[in-house]
């Protein structure tokens, strides 16, 4: 039994569904949804990992490489706007940023 | 079943375990060392798809940066764990069954919908063996085809490097700190005044005798 691409893709989209059970279950926990969203930026990136092998194609390992400098830019700022965010509150619970009142 | 395979189901029990961990882990901390895994158990998946170079940059970027990042952050933070996983588990049944139809319908769509020729991999493989490594290859792409795009995101890594600074930055009162642009821009006349004083002061004008004065008064 060889690998195909379709076990790439279930592994991506199982890594994309368990990050989603993840947002849904760490909804008071601004860090851990960060965590979450770094994961299923991997999901994706297996996807264009894989289908660039497959396909032959290096267009999607330059996307990868372009998705991974965004998410260290989201990452970097998401991580100084929860530090200011504990500076002001002392704790990150997504429950109490109500300060907008939306 | 070839070693190939083998590995591949290896690398992936252990991300989807670690996947797992990340969502349910107590501690934050301990959920941060489980996303370490995920992303190295991650690259080793990559380098069986032969992205040598995004595997490597995902372990060098990703376990040795960002996660270190996150890490810090975590251990900086005190938070208050129990407030934090007030109803975990009150949503979970809704979570299980949105990530079970996901997984299930795209692992079907994609196991049945992309059955490529075989052919595919193997032009692919034999491509990259002349053209050299999966590094240059990305390189010449990246140098050529992609310049403005490359510099672009590094204009985002700019912008977001000094976002994350701006951001925390904090300005303290108490301290005493000396203004260099005033000191620099100092004048030798702000610093010191000369008084003119004359070399010899005349003597004064003799003191009138004291009776006289009290002779002036009287009348």
């Amino acid at each position: 039994m060889t690998l195909t691409l379709g076990h790439y893709l279930s592994l991506g989209a199982m890594l994309f569904a368990l990050s989603v059970i993840g947002i849904f279950l760490n909804r008071k926990n601004l860090i851990v949804l960060l965590m979450c969203i770094e994961l299923m930026l991997l999901a994706v990136n297996m996807n264009f990992v894989a289908f660039s092998h497959y396909l032959g194609d290096m267009h999607g390992q330059i996307f990868v490489f372009f998705i991974l400098t965004v998410a260290a830019a989201e990452s970097a700022i998401g991580l100084a706007l929860l530090v200011l965010l504990f500076r002001n509150k002392s704790n990150i619970n997504v429950d109490e940023l109500n300060a907008l009142k939306g | 079943m070839d070693v190939k395979t083998g590995f591949f189901y290896l690398f992936s029990v252990v991300l989807l375990f670690a996947a797992f961990r990340v969502i349910t882990a107590r501690n934050p901390v301990h959920a941060v060392l489980y996303l370490m895994l995920a992303f190295s158990q991650a690259a080793a998946v990559w380098l069986l798809l032969k992205a040598e170079f995004l595997a490597i940059a995902l372990v060098l970027v990703y376990l040795g940066a960002v996660m270190v990042l996150f890490l810090f952050v975590v251990m900086m933070l005190d938070l208050n764990i129990d407030s934090l996983r007030q109803g975990f588990w009150k949503h979970f049944p809704l979570a299980a069954l949105i990530g079970v139809v996901i997984a299930l319908e795209m692992a079907y769509v994609l196991m049945g919908g992309f059955r490529l020729q075989g052919a595919a991999p193997v032009e692919m493989a034999q491509a990259a063996a002349a053209q050299g490594s999966n590094t240059k290859a990305l390189g010449l792409l990246l140098y050529s085809e992609y310049v403005y795009p490359v510099q672009i995101a590094a204009v985002i890594l700019v912008v977001a490097m000094i976002a994350a600074i701006a951001l925390t930055l904090r300005q303290r009162k108490d301290t005493k700190f000396v203004n260099v642009k005033d000191q620099v821009h100092v004048k030798a006349a702000d610093r010191m005044s000369v008084v003119k004083l004359a070399a010899t002061l005349p003597p004064p004008p003799p003191a009138a005798p004291v009776a006289d004065a009290e002779a002036e008064k009287k009348p």
